[in-house]
């Protein structure tokens, strides 16, 4: 963990003083409802369908047990015993009262946590790669960098009034699990031969309702030049981002406008001027924050390796644990997508049990992850046991990760208010008709998102099967897409969309279509579909829509 | 009548005829040769979220380096001053409504910046390593 040195807390105690000022302001008549709410949501309170809902950070995902312990205590005590944890590594509360907020906010402070910036037209939560610090293909510890970018952009008083929202993502390892091509800006940490770290820097990928690949901008930016180049970037933004129509404002419609080449040299004519001031990054400012970070002290411990029988311990074993770069340790992924219970949520019971773990078997941290599970970075192999006992018996052990039922999902209709569909009974059906664990196992890796509307929470084009619910007269109608991929590729649409009754129906014909064209077990569902494109998938799903699949199966047989 | 603040104080004073007021979208490196001269520059804000102001005041002071009176207009609240203040801005023109004593605060809201800014062009990490 990051811990606060005493101006760090000075300024998110200045925050809860400011924001309680302007609450009271608001509710006593001297604040415009359209003041305030520029104001609100930099502090990640929304007013929706049926309460507000408040969007608590956690910085780069990394969060203590003690803070778990006071959220879990947060969402007993203003809410109704439980968070939503989304996709952008953060915690939402339901249910909160609008006067309570600067309360809350005022004991987050006490463990060092705040909302400061989780939404409006500023600068938002940066996230990362929920393996940093522990995974073999390291190149840096993307939490020092995500650390240092936090207090860049905590109240940058050039960008607060951006014309649209953004997204940084950092990734400091080889594999890209911070899905830095389609944010607004994407950090890829790099090393070259002589040792010298920079940064491959992306600009202008996104999703929501315009869905486009970031480009690199520049290969490879030396890391003291980080933070002025982020300024030169947001200057061009803030200046000639479009502002006169919210759907066109985001960064990556400037670098379309523009074109990639002149955004480029905007942004290094801009840079030039900036290059080598005041705000280029020291060394001594890199080991300083690095310091403030707590680590775990490991103890020289030998691998352990568990018989690779199948039993439901193998079958967590195969899928939730993960590689460690220290000896005799694993990660862990925490499973919050049980059959039955929305994906993300967890209620205030759990979050204590789950602190209580993490306490016994990871030094009191976990992480919480854009897939919307929690992980243990530090487990001792040797306790792999235990911990998945107990995880067990909280049912936070369902052995998912990277199949088809770890479904990606926004809160949708049943919460939010700019939904067009509801998500999460579809994420429910889906997880019940696969339900079948061995059958999961044998389609591999699968990637399911679903996104309640066009602003693509759920992150769907990005699913190797994408799920949007699509608003058609007033009724909810599901729209699929596949052939997405985290690392950088948006899915296609397969065409009309479907009712939301017959989804676990077409997801079934999609992977039945799939065991028949896959070469191996090797291939995975997203690599078939790059390998033979949408049609097969598209003739098999709309071929006589109106019979069961196990029907059509036997009738195909026969 | 909306009230002007300058550095820090309220201040009864009509503005000046001759006022240059840059609009969110005036191509400053155009002005660049005459900005010197002038004693007073106004910024426009045109909506309570629009931050180009931002940009341009950071612009006047740190690229082109105006000494002068550098007056906020528009859409002036008090929620803006003190980040205005930090782009370099000395004087406010609040916008109608807006209580001036009750905004005085509002510079004291944050006693520390994380960034380089024009009110201190050194970030805070270059004075906490000083420390």
């Amino acid at each position: 963990m990051y811990r606060y040195d005493e101006i760090d807390q000075r300024l998110v105690d200045e925050r809860v003083a400011q924001f309680r000022d302007q609450t009271r302001r608001f509710l006593a008549g001297k604040l415009s409802e359209d003041d305030f709410r520029a104001l609100r949501l930099r502090n990640g309170l929304y007013v929706q369908r049926y309460a507000p809902m408040l969007r608590i950070a956690i910085p780069y995902g990394l969060l203590s047990s003690r803070q778990l312990r006071k959220l879990a205590d947060i969402a007993g005590t203003y809410d109704r015993g439980y968070g939503h944890f989304s996709t952008r590594q953060n915690l939402q509360l339901n249910w909160p009262k609008l006067e309570d907020v600067p309360q809350i906010l005022a004991e987050l402070a006490t463990v060092e946590m705040h909302a400061i910036q989780t939404s409006g037209n500023c600068v938002r939560n940066i996230t990362t790669d929920h393996f940093a610090g522990v995974a073999r293909d390291e190149i840096v510890d993307s939490f020092v960098w995500c650390e240092l970018i936090r207090q860049w952009s905590t109240f940058h008083p050039e960008f607060n009034y951006l014309p649209r929202k953004f997204k940084i993502a950092v990734n400091g390892a080889l594999a890209d699990r911070a899905a830095t091509f389609v944010h607004d800006i994407g950090l890829h940490a790099l090393r070259k031969a002589d040792g010298e770290v920079g940064f491959r820097v992306i600009v202008g990928g996104g999703l929501g309702r315009t869905p486009l690949i970031g480009h690199v901008i520049r290969e490879f930016l030396p890391w003291p030049h980080l933070l002025t180049y982020l300024d030169a970037i947001l200057r061009v933004y803030n200046r000639y981002g479009r502002r006169d129509n919210i759907h066109k404002a985001r960064i990556k419609i400037l670098v379309k406008e523009r074109g990639v080449e002149k955004f480029r040299d905007e942004v290094e004519a801009e840079w030039a001027h900036l290059k080598d001031g005041p705000a280029t990054v020291t060394q001594d400012e890199v080991r300083r924050i690095e310091a403030r970070f707590t680590r775990p002290e490991y103890e020289q411990l030998a691998d352990v390796k568990y018989p690779a029988a199948k039993s439901p311990f193998a079958a967590w074993m195969k899928r939730n644990v993960h590689p460690h770069k220290q000896p005799g340790y694993a990660a862990v992924t925490v499973s919050l997508k049980k059959t039955g219970v929305p994906p993300g949520d967890m209620t205030s019971a759990q979050m204590e049990r789950i602190a209580e773990l993490a306490d016994h078997y990871s030094f009191g941290e976990l992480r919480v992850t854009h897939e919307q599970n929690l992980v243990f970075a530090d487990v001792r192999q040797a306790e792999l046991p235990g911990l998945w006992r107990d995880l067990r018996d909280q049912g936070l052990a369902t052995p998912n990760i990277g199949l088809l039922t770890n479904i990606i999902s926004c809160p949708g209709g049943d919460f939010c208010s700019l939904a067009n569909a509801k998500s999460i009974p579809v994420a429910e059906a889906i997880q019940r008709r696969f339900d079948d664990l061995d059958y999961l196992h044998d389609i591999g890796e699968l990637d399911l998102n679903i996104s309640g509307c066009m602003n693509a929470c759920g992150h769907h084009h990005v699913g190797h099967i994408g799920i949007l619910g699509v608003d058609k007269n007033g009724e909810e109608w599901y729209q699929i897409t596949i052939g997405g991929a985290q690392q950088g590729r948006i899915g296609r649409i397969i065409g009309p969309s479907f009712a939301r009754a017959d989804i676990p129906d077409v997801i079934e014909r999609l992977i039945d279509t799939y065991l028949e064209l896959r070469d191996s077990e090797n291939e995975r569902f997203v690599d078939v579909v790059h390998r033979v494109g949408v049609e097969p998938f598209k003739k098999n799903v709309y071929a006589n829509l109106d019979q069961k699949p196990a029907d059509r199966r036997r009738a195909l047989a026969a | 009548m909306p009230t002007l603040i300058r550095n820090r104080q309220i201040v009864a004073e009509p503005s000046p005829p001759d006022l240059v007021v840059f609009e969110p979208t005036d191509d400053l490196a155009a002005f660049a040769g005459r900005i010197g001269s002038l004693r007073i520059i106004a910024v426009n804000f045109p909506k309570y979220g629009d931050g180009r102001g931002y940009s341009i005041a950071r612009l006047l002071r740190e690229r082109y380096g105006y000494k002068g009176e550098l007056r906020a207009v528009g859409v002036v609240a008090r929620d803006h001053l003190q980040q205005m203040e930090r782009c370099g801005f000395d004087s406010f023109l609040l916008r109608e409504g807006e209580n001036a004593q009750d905004a005085l605060a509002a510079f004291d809201d944050f006693s520390e910046a994380y960034q380089a800014n024009a009110a201190q062009p050194a970030p805070l990490f270059r004075r906490r390593s000083g420390r």
